[in-house]
């Protein structure tokens, strides 16, 4: 069970947990999620905020719903892409933000990555 | 939007003392709110009043259209902060005599309930902790199938957990989009996932009030930190 950040909403967060369960493969494109009920229970959260992600998931194309069925990971392949892109941004917008509270400037904090990925291999 | 719980200008008045001041309110139906205030500001009375059981001394307070009273009582499943059942009863004895006085009582979920809530039927009342009475009195109460549930700080001066237990059993007996809660509670953090929509009171005056995800957007803070600023 993920622990909320009570600071964020949460409706939000479970949006993210399902997203990433998405990426990472937990959840496959055309899978059965969890009845509303169920997630609630897993992760002690309201019901309500449980549907609410679902509608905005719905919203964003990332699942959809058939009715009396429940609700479905997307099909297009499209969203997947762009799922993992919108998680790979949010990655490297934090990687730049942080190098930057230590000083780097974006092409100082390039340079470092490149050796880096020299040394490391691939 | 149909509301389940509205207040016009409701004002309550103990002697010189003033506890609700012309509240205005509408609560929709189908949310779990969280009612918070300190000590004084007026959340039992408020609760008392939807429940039916104190009149206002201006002003009116509705159950789902109507005026609050007895005949609304059967809609309103109501629980004090004060224990109220009988010392020398049994568990099982508390849950029968609690069904004669509420026809919605659902005999069957109660059991489940006070089994889940790790509760024996054959306890005395009198013998049960603070925490255990806590956590019969809310199974008790989610037993019944009645549209609003008001809970007065169910959460408090119990141990953690009975008040996981209890916040648990909210959770998973809830019954969305049908059936409204209030609860009264000074534990924000442990309850932050269980309600959708708060109400904060000071002084007998709504302060604040909202839907949660959207004031922690908003202030970008907590409900807890919310309400640490609010009541400095």
């Amino acid at each position: 069970m993920p622990q909320f950040d009570p600071a964020i909403p949460i409706y939000r967060q479970i949006m993210d947990e399902i997203s990433g369960q998405i990426i990472s493969g937990k959840l496959k494109a055309g899978g059965q999620l969890p009845s509303v009920r169920e997630l609630a229970q897993t992760f002690q959260v309201n019901p309500n905020t449980i549907a609410r992600a679902y509608r905005e998931l719905e919203r964003e194309g990332i699942v959809f719903t058939r009715r009396g069925q429940g609700t479905f990971v997307s099909e297009e392949k499209e969203t997947f892409a762009n799922l993992k892109r919108e998680r790979a941004e949010t990655i490297i917008g934090g990687f730049f933000r942080d190098m930057s509270s230590l000083g780097f400037r974006k092409q100082e904090s390039l340079a470092l990555a490149r050796e880096f990925t020299k040394e490391e291999g691939d | 939007m149909e509301h389940a719980l509205r207040a016009h200008n409701l004002t309550k008045r103990y002697g010189h003392t003033l506890a609700l001041c012309g509240l205005n309110l509408e609560i929709p139906k189908g949310k779990i709110v969280a009612l918070l205030g300190p000590n004084g500001s007026g959340k039992s009375t408020l609760l008392k009043l939807f429940a039916g059981l104190i009149h206002p001394t201006a002003g009116e307070a509705l159950v789902l259209g109507e005026r609050a009273g007895v005949e609304t009582k059967s809609k309103v499943a109501y629980v004090p902060e004060f224990n109220h059942l009988y010392r020398w009863q049994t568990v099982d004895e508390a849950t029968r005599l609690a069904m004669k006085f509420f026809s919605d009582l659902d005999y069957e979920l109660a059991q489940k309930l006070i089994a889940e809530m790790q509760l024996e039927p054959g306890l005395k009342i009198g013998s049960l902790s603070k925490g255990m009475h806590a956590r019969l009195k809310l199974a008790l109460a989610l037993a019944r199938t009645a549209p609003v549930l008001l809970l007065d700080e169910p959460l408090s001066g119990i141990d953690p957990q009975s008040r996981r237990k209890i916040l648990t059993a909210l959770v998973d007996t809830y019954r969305p989009g049908e059936q409204t809660i209030i609860l009264s509670t000074h534990q924000v953090l442990e309850s932050e996932a269980t309600f959708d929509q708060v109400l904060f009171l000071q002084d007998g005056e709504l302060v604040l009030w909202g839907d949660a995800d959207e004031l922690r957007r908003e202030h970008n803070s907590s409900i807890e930190d919310l309400f640490a600023k609010i009541y400095q």
